[in-house]
């Protein structure tokens, strides 16, 4: 019997739930840290952004109106896929050129770092949100809404660590995130779809375009659908001028630190809505 | 493949004929005119064409006077923002519904139309699908939808169907009659053509492919095979008939995919709001959408037309 013929991947873009190549039919090579060559890579056009940002706004109430404790369930779940592919992402990572040390330890702290934010799903309510004392027979509470889609610039270093700790964030309170990945983070990004795809996660909550994230991203920060944008991972020399375009629709722009983990990282896509309640006497 | 059917208008001239579909031939060329690219001045022209096309329709079981009167403020006034967008063809609504519309799209050039006939089955006694028509007419509409016969047509009593429909016709007085085939559920594209050539020869002034009530509607091969049994009739009778395309159209671009199949098929003179038609909702949103998009150069969004 003849040797087994590798097959090789096929890398593709993540939108609403399924692989599609580029509209533009564009495609990108991606290296390892020595140069070799590792794939052909989808690269992603304004189209393909369109497309993602309009998976994202017809997934995004569904995933909102989901119970708090069903969406920590959902993530999780992600968390137990990423668990059995940890050879995947490991080798992933020392194809970027990390040792094969720093690579395990990496995958193990961001499968962490994803459980940890699952579970934060049913408790940001608490900890974000707030019984105000007010003068009168009310209660007045503030409490946190997802902001809607989010179109994130996966940070390059740490490839793997970086990505999940800017989409998590964005997910668990029931935003829907658009991930605009480049470089480094290109094939992390493309396995953690392949994760996502097998999981839990509804189409379209969490989507995926790998190319040039400096080609997208005035095209997000203008686009009037998008409540938000995570410059994280945003290369240098983005113009003023694009970001200043965020400020029509009155996008939510935040930078944070790429591998930070924090409950007001989560707050960074919600909306803080007070309500009055009479209290009946 | 069967033989070609034999229809004698009602209107006079001499009996016309069906021709036969190659089916693989015409999804072939249909999706060949989808590719067509469009862009800048030629979209926004397409985009405008397609805005003073649309029957902006409403015909649901909810639907109030109230939820007709803001559909045709809307109908008047697509985009409250930019005045040089047009205004839409007709509104399309059921027959309660009529004199709210008519009344509020009165001295604005936007045409009333309804469905009428025992829409969208038409299964009723023929004497109350006339009177069904009647009533609407008498209510003020300018355009009447009814269904073909589906029962009589596909037993093959083609009498029958085209009688129904010359019945209509002469209910109807000076409105314009719309047949509606519901391609989706007759089965071919023969049959299709059959029925067009049927309906055109008992008097319809514009075929139309469904109610939008199934969910296999007006499909680019199905508009294309319609388009071409208009020109068949055209030719072998010199009558021009209307064509009007409806369910399923949610997006621009289809739209505008249309638009290049009637103007190849039939003629860029085709292309008015007197022989060409779009019935639709949720379309004129997604147009208005890409004429922001071209005036800012930004991707819009829903929140910016009107919650339909």
């Amino acid at each position: 019997m003849a040797e087994h013929m590798p097959v090789d991947k096929t890398f593709k873009l993540f939108i609403g739930g399924v692989f599609p190549r580029s509209e533009s039919g564009r495609t990108f090579q991606v290296h390892s840290a020595d140069g070799d060559l590792l794939a052909n890579a989808a690269q992603a056009s304004r189209k393909d952004l369109r497309e993602a940002v309009r998976a994202a706004r017809s997934a995004q109430a569904g995933w909102a109106d989901r119970t708090a404790y069903n969406r920590g369930q959902v993530l999780y779940r992600v968390a137990e896929v990423m668990e059995s592919r940890r050879a995947e992402f490991t080798s992933v990572l020392i194809d970027m050129g990390h040792s094969p040390g720093d690579a395990t330890a990496e995958v193990d702290r961001s499968i962490d770092r994803w459980v940890w934010y699952a579970g934060w799903a049913d408790k940001l309510h608490h900890v974000l949100g707030t019984v105000n004392p007010v003068v009168g027979p009310y209660f007045n509470f503030t409490f946190p809404e997802p902001t809607g889609v989010v179109v994130v610039a996966a940070p390059d270093d740490p490839p793997l660590l970086g990505l999940l700790s800017r989409i998590a964030p964005v997910v668990v309170s029931g935003n829907t995130a658009v991930v605009a990945t480049g470089g480094p983070s290109t094939l992390a990004a493309v396995t953690l779809a392949e994760v996502l795809a097998t999981s839990d996660v509804p189409g379209g909550v969490v989507n995926i375009l790998t190319g040039e994230k400096g080609e997208l991203l005035p095209w997000a920060l203008g686009h009037m659908d998008v409540n938000s944008v995570d410059l994280t991972g945003a290369p240098d020399g983005l113009e003023d001028e694009a970001v200043a375009a965020a400020a029509d629709n009155v996008k939510r722009i935040v930078r944070a630190d790429p591998e930070g983990a924090s409950p007001y990282m989560i707050g960074d896509f919600l909306e803080m809505k007070t309500v009055w309640h009479p209290i009946g006497r | 493949m069967t033989a070609s059917t034999v229809f004698v208008p009602t209107k006079g001239g001499g009996p016309v004929s069906t021709t036969p579909v190659d089916a693989v031939s015409l999804e072939a060329r249909a999706a060949a005119l989808c590719t067509r690219s469009i862009k800048t001045t030629s979209k926004r022209s397409a985009l405008h064409t397609t805005i003073r096309c649309i029957d902006l329709t409403t015909l649901e079981g909810t639907d109030t006077p109230g939820k007709v009167a803001s559909l045709c403020q809307k109908a008047v006034r697509p985009d409250p923002a930019n005045p040089v967008i047009p205004s839409v063809a007709a509104v399309c609504v059921y027959p309660e519904m009529v004199e709210h519309a008519v009344a509020a799209v009165a001295g604005t050039g936007v045409a009333v139309a309804s469905v009428a006939g025992a829409f969208p089955a038409g299964m009723s006694a023929p004497a109350v699908r006339v009177a069904d028509i009647a009533d609407a007419v008498g209510r003020g509409a300018d355009e009447i939808d009814i269904v073909l016969n589906r029962s009589a047509f596909m037993s093959g009593d083609l009498g029958r169907a085209h009688d129904e429909i010359a019945a209509a016709k002469e209910a109807c007085g000076a409105a314009h009659l719309k047949v509606i085939l519901e391609t989706g559920e007759l089965g071919s594209y023969d049959q299709v053509r059959r029925a067009s050539m049927l309906a055109m020869a008992a008097g319809a002034d514009f075929i139309k492919t469904s109610t939008g009530k199934i969910p296999k509607a007006a499909t680019h091969p199905m508009v294309l095979n319609m388009a071409e049994a208009i020109r068949d009739y055209a030719d072998q009778t010199g009558v021009v008939v209307g064509l009007k395309g409806a369910g399923g159209i949610r997006t621009a671009k289809q739209a505008w995919h249309h638009l290049v199949i009637v103007g190849e098929t039939l003629g860029t003179e085709w292309l008015t709001p007197d022989l060409f038609r779009l019935g639709a909702s949720s379309l004129l949103n997604d147009v208005l959408m890409q004429i922001q998009k071209l005036d800012t150069g930004r991707y819009s969004g829903p929140d910016y037309v009107t919650v339909d």
